[in-house]
Parts: structure tokens; C-alpha cells; sequence
């Protein structure tokens, strides 16, 4: 029982770090049309901002703030120079120059940190396991990344559904011709959007660091879940992003956790172990494949184009 | 005319015969040169070179060149580069891999063309069984031969039981059979996660406190060890459960694992600090040679493994036509190994002492691996039986 308590909340915690870079994926893709590949990039570049200043300002909060200004600023600038370029293009145009963005920025990460990746260590305090109920012992860390990703998804759904911005927002979603008809400075909500993307991604890299290894080529594994969150939430849903997220969080980790137990009771022992890993890891497409089949446009599509 | 003729003629049969354009002794080496474990192709390739500056370039009087090829960590990749090392650079030797699952993609096609083959890291247990062939060796080890030691080295702790975890691919089910067929305590668990992409355990780390068990195994190597320890340690999980590890910290992980790698014993058939005089100059020189690198293990099999194959070339004069008195030769590993001396089994892989390292403080606070103890003596693998060879 403590176990299922204990894996709930695996499965919570890394659903809210994947809603965290699902949630600018599928604000991009639902408000601009556009298809960013590069998000992964942001994610690392979080991580690595965050290794650095945390090294410098000697703080780990201060370096995690000054972290996630410098992944937004990234994403505002990257925008302006090179995306902005790119909205009227087809997406096999947006593929091909955001993949572009992955080799450029792995390589760029090359030559200024080195090939060997770098570590970033956490404060003591966030270092001791945190009781949370009488003989459940869980990581501080962890738990502070689900206090923070609750905050920042409570944050994200105020700004999209009660201010004028995120009015703006969902209104792009549902049509954008209209909302530049009717004088909206389109071009600026789209930084403001893809800054904020930025901003999200760079969070879930930093926060993801201390946890893993800080390397080239981090955000990519991941993105593609964050595409499959996108997929079965529905594209430019918010909502729909956080719900899916931790769906795939859950399952993804009650299945490593408990499916191997539930075949070794069909299966011979050794044959399970195998097998189990392999399996869990499909739960997620499987889940992804039943969705478009049963409702293509994701359980919360955002709206009617 | 005729002269020009007979040229043009001797020219395409030189192009078509390698025995007769073999005025350089051509090595290809594979191993994974990008991603997050290019860092350990990176060490192997130093190595290789910097055994290549020791014995002057050159085996047996002819020039020496390397064709490195990136496997990507990927079987298929990998096979495609041994492909086509052998039919379009017709190299005479091929070396390296790190990973089993990429070396028992790639075997088939070196075991097919008769190439000769050294194996710098991956030991897969089929290697050593019923895959074993002719012209293929190995400067490592079988895979269960580590964790064996691991595992005898936990009976001499007295540990009562463990709880297993490790990687879902070859390597990982060997090591874990390898502990589990030395430890005499329980097993009260084992787990394996998907390989290479799983970088959380937070699933594997609470099902291995829930076991109650009094240890935890683990085989992570590259990155993965480094991601293991951070979380193992932010679990709590550092003083009720002591942790015992194969190939999960080396000098490439040990600076990003820090304190977390402190008091966290290995087993290794090379240390940096082996007192041998072949170990004393190649761990200086490469420390010379790649300024703020230091050398692992990885590097220390590749070195061996240049070592070996110009061992071969100069007893057959660099006629490396002559595949079986090479082979000959090879057998007798004649040559300065860095872990000291050790003799090839039937199936051609080492058998040779393992050590117990731990990670210790040095002078200037840099944390360093050091040589412990000597936990078993010319241990051999397991399925050296299964090989038909004699």
C-alpha cells in the first residue's frame, strides 16, 4: 500500500514535469500553427543556463531564476530571428529548419560546455528524503518539482482564462484570421507565446537536472512524449496538456512498477523482466493510438477552426 | 604502349587484391563517437592512439592506419559500419565496441569474412559460449565475470540480501545473472528499465526500498550511473540501503557523480593505480598527452587491444595474410598488458584478476578511483565450456 503511494506519486511528479514542456509545445503548435521540434533545445538550453548560474551566483534559486529569464529571453530572440521567417511555410518547412535548430544548438552546446556534460548538485536542504506519512519516506527534490509545476499549471490557467492576454491566446487558437482582422498585433502575441513556450521548457529542463545528468541531446527522448501528450490532450489545449500529461506520467510509471509483478504471474520469472520493461514502454503509443482512433482531435481539442 | 598496358594491369589487380596493397596495416575501430556516451568513445580513441605513439606507429615495419566509425550506440548502425569496414576499406583488423547488443549485431559479418577482431569492452556471454570464433578475441572481459566478483565480494561483507537493477538489453541481463551466481545471500528482487532511454528510477528505487531488502546492485554505465546516483542519493536511500556497483562509476562519471560516488564500492579488472610499469607509463602519458582527462577502463582494454593486435603483426613480419600464425600468436598474449599479466581461455577471453576500487578523497580534494583489494585471482567466465573451440 505505502508502495502504491510512493509510485503515485513517481507517476504525479513526472507527469507535471511533462505537462511543464507539453504545455509551450502545444501552445505553439495550437496558436501559431507551428511545428517546433527545437522545444527539446529550450529544454536542455534550461539545464545548462541553470548548471552555470547556479555555479556563478553560488545559489540555487538565484541561478534557477536568472536560468529561466535567460531560456526566455533565448526563446523571444530565436523567434525573432529565425522562426518569425518561417509561419507562412508549410510544416515540412517548420520540421526541416527546427531540426536544423536541434543540430545547431547540440553543437553550440558542444563547443561552449564540452561534450562530457555537466552536473548540477542540489542544496542540502532539497537533498533529505521528506516524511510524508508515517513510513513514507519521499525525495524533498521531488516533491518541491510538484509543488512548483502545480503553481506554474494554477499560474498558466489564470493568465489563459481570466486575463486579456489569455484571451488573445485562446482566441488564437480557436481563429487566427479573425484576431488579426480585428487589429490584434498578432506578430507580438506570437514572441509573447513563443517566449513563454520557451520559458516553460527551460523550466521542466532545470528543474529535470539535478535529477538526471545535465547533456547533449536531453530534450529529445522527451519531446517525443511531449508530443504524444499533445496528441491525445488535443492541440492549443492547455487543459487538455495537463490532463494527458499525467495520464502518461501514471502510466508510465505504474506500469514500470507494476507491470513486471502482474506478468511473472503469467509468465516464467525471467521471461517477465524482459518482456515487462519493453511492454510499459508501449502503454503510452498504445494509449496515443486508441485516442486518435476513438477521437482524432485529442480528448480536449481547444477549439473549431 | 605495352609497358603502359602491363601498369594499368598491375594496378587493378593491386586494387583488387588486398594482400598486395597491404603496405599499410589497416585497423578499423568502432565504437560510439556521439550522443551522451561519446565520452567513452572519445577515451577508447585516446587510448588507441596513445598505444599507437608508444610503439612508434608502425607493426611489424609497415605504417599503421585507423578508420574510426561511430556506432551511434545503435545495433543496426553499428553493423552497417562493420559492413562496411570490412568489404569497402578492407581493413585487416577490427576493434573496439563498447556495447554487446551493438557487437553481437556487427559479429556476424566479421566471423563470415575471416577478419580479425579485438574486442576492447563488450563481453556478451553467447561471446564466450557458443558465438566464440577463430580469429575473434578479447581485451576485457565476459560480462558476468565483474559482477561475479561483485558478488563474492558481498559474501565477504556478509551482505544478507539484495535487490538487482539494471539495463534491459544483453549487458544488462549478464551482469545480473553474473551476481546472482557468486552472492549467497537472497535476491529479493530484480528490475530491469528500458535501455537507453529510461533516465528516471524513481519507479525502480521505491520498489527496491518497499523489497526491504539489505543492498541494492546496479549496472549503469556512461550517463545512466550518473543519474542513478543522484537519485539514489536524493531518495535517502545512501544509509539504510549500501549500494554495490559493475561499470557505473569510472573516471568520465566520477566528476559529475561527486560525493554522491564516495565510499560506493566497484569490481574492475584494471584500476589507474596498478602498480604495474606498463600501467605507471600509460596512465602518465595519457594524462600528458589529454591534458584534464584522466583514463578509464575502457581505455585501458583499448590500449591492451593495440597492443595485441601488434603483437600479432610482428610475429608474422606484417604479412597479415598469415591469419592463423597471428592467431597463434595472439594466444599467447605476448604482450605488456596495463592490468598486468593474464592469459587468454579457450574461447579467447582473458582470464585475470579482479580488484575492489572505491572512490577516495585525494590531497587536493579531487575524488579519484583506487585499487582496495584483490577480491578474486585468474577468474574465467562461466560459459567457456559452451565454446567448440580447442
Amino acid at each position: 500500500m505505502l508502495l502504491v503511494v510512493e509510485q503515485f506519486l513517481n507517476g504525479l511528479q513526472f507527469g507535471l514535469l511533462l505537462f511543464l514542456l507539453a504545455a509551450g509545445l502545444t501552445l505553439v503548435f495550437g496558436i501559431m500553427d507551428f511545428v517546433n521540434l527545437a522545444h527539446g533545445s529550450l529544454y536542455m538550453m534550461g539545464a545548462y543556463f541553470a548548471a552555470t548560474f547556479v555555479v556563478w551566483t553560488d545559489s540555487f534559486i538565484l541561478g534557477c531564476v536568472l536560468a529561466l529569464g535567460a531560456t526566455l529571453l533565448l526563446g523571444i530572440l530565436l523567434e525573432f530571428v529565425a522562426l518569425r521567417h518561417l509561419y507562412n511555410r508549410d510544416h515540412l518547412d517548420h520540421v526541416l529548419a527546427t531540426f536544423g535548430l536541434i543540430l545547431f544548438f547540440n553543437d553550440a552546446v558542444r563547443l561552449i560546455w564540452g561534450p562530457a556534460g555537466l552536473a548540477l548538485p542540489l542544496p542540502p536542504w532539497l537533498t533529505v528524503p521528506f516524511q510524508i506519512m508515517p513510513g513514507v519516506y519521499y525525495p524533498a527534490y521531488r516533491l518541491a518539482i510538484i509543488v512548483v509545476a502545480l503553481v506554474v499549471a494554477l499560474l498558466l490557467y489564470f493568465v489563459v482564462m481570466r486575463t486579456r492576454i489569455g484571451m488573445l491566446i485562446r482566441a488564437g487558437a480557436s481563429n487566427r484570421e479573425m484576431i488579426g482582422a480585428l487589429g490584434i498585433n498578432i506578430k507580438l502575441l506570437y514572441t509573447l507565446v513563443f517566449g513563454l513556450g520557451a520559458a516553460l521548457a527551460g523550466l521542466a529542463g532545470l528543474m529535470q537536472a539535478p535529477i538526471l545528468t545535465v547533456q547533449i541531446g536531453m530534450g529529445e527522448n522527451i519531446l517525443i512524449l511531449a508530443f504524444v501528450i499533445i496528441v491525445i490532450g488535443g492541440i492549443g489545449s492547455i487543459r487538455g496538456a495537463f490532463l494527458a500529461a499525467i495520464f502518461v506520467g501514471m502510466i508510465d510509471t505504474l506500469g514500470r512498477a507494476f507491470l513486471p509483478d502482474l506478468l511473472r504471474q503469467v509468465l516464467s520469472s525471467s521471461a517477465a523482466s524482459t518482456a515487462a520493461p519493453a511492454l510499459s514502454s508501449m502503454l503510452i503509443y498504445l494509449l496515443m493510438a486508441i485516442v486518435l482512433v476513438v477521437r482524432p482531435e485529442g480528448l480536449f481539442p481547444a477549439g473549431r477552426r | 604502349m605495352r609497358t603502359s598496358f602491363w601498369l594499368a594491369g598491375a594496378t587493378v589487380l593491386a586494387l583488387a587484391n588486398p594482400a598486395f596493397a597491404g603496405d599499410t596495416i589497416k585497423i578499423g575501430f568502432v565504437s560510439t563517437f556521439s550522443g551522451p556516451t561519446a565520452v567513452i568513445g572519445n577515451d577508447m580513441r585516446n587510448s588507441f592512439e596513445l598505444a599507437l605513439d608508444h610503439i612508434g606507429r608502425k607493426m611489424g615495419g609497415k605504417p599503421v592506419e585507423v578508420i574510426y566509425e561511430d556506432d551511434g550506440q545503435k545495433p543496426d548502425v553499428g553493423k552497417q559500419k562493420t559492413e562496411k569496414l570490412i568489404q569497402s576499406d578492407k581493413v585487416d583488423f577490427i576493434a573496439g565496441y563498447i556495447w554487446s547488443n551493438v557487437l553481437l549485431a556487427s559479429l556476424k559479418p566479421v566471423v563470415d569474412s575471416k577478419t580479425m577482431m579485438v574486442i576492447a569492452n563488450a563481453g556478451p556471454s553467447q561471446l564466450a559460449g557458443e558465438l566464440c570464433s577463430p580469429y575473434v578475441f578479447s581485451t576485457s572481459w565476459q560480462n558476468d565475470q565483474t559482477p561475479q566478483a561483485v558478488g563474492e565480494y558481498m559474501n565477504q561483507k556478509g551482505v544478507k540480501s539484495v535487490f538487482l537493477i539494471g539495463p534491459n538489453y544483453a549487458a544488462g541481463k549478464d551482469m545480473l545473472a553474473g551476481v546472482k551466481s557468486t552472492f549467497k545471500g537472497e535476491i529479493k528482487g530484480e528490475e530491469y528499465t528500458v535501455w537507453p532511454s529510461q533516465l528516471d528510477f524513481s519507479a525502480e528505487l521505491s520498489k527496491a526500498r518497499a523489497s526491504g531488502a539489505a543492498s541494492i546492485f546496479v549496472f549503469y554505465p556512461g550517463a545512466a550511473g550518473v543519474q542513478f546516483l543522484n537519485q539514489y542519493a536524493q531518495a535517502g536511500l545512501k544509509a539504510q540501503m549500501p549500494l554495490y556497483t559493475a561499470f557505473t562509476i569510472d573516471e568520465l562519471s566520477l566528476p559529475l557523480q561527486k560525493e554522491n560516488a564516495l565510499g560506493v564500492p566497484g569490481a574492475q579488472q584494471w584500476v589507474n593505480d596498478l602498480p604495474n610499469e606498463a600501467n605507471k607509463k600509460f596512465v602518465a602519458d595519457y594524462r600528458k598527452k589529454y591534458p584534464g582527462l584522466r583514463p578509464t577502463f575502457y581505455g585501458a582494454q583499448s590500449y591492451d587491444a593495440a597492443q595485441l593486435i601488434a603483437s600479432a603483426v610482428e610475429a608474422v613480419k606484417g604479412d597479415t595474410s598469415k591469419k592463423d600464425e597471428m592467431k597463434a600468436a595472439m594466444e599467447k598474449a605476448n604482450f605488456k598488458s596495463v592490468r598486468g599479466d593474464f592469459k587468454f581461455g579457450k574461447n579467447h577471453m582473458p582470464i585475470q584478476n579482479f580488484y575492489l576500487q572505491d572512490v577516495v578523497k585525494e590531497a587536493d580534494g579531487s575524488l579519484a578511483l583506487k585499487t582496495v583489494a584483490t577480491i578474486v585471482k585468474d577468474s574465467q567466465d562461466k560459459y567457456h565450456e559452451k565454446c567448440p573451440m580447442k
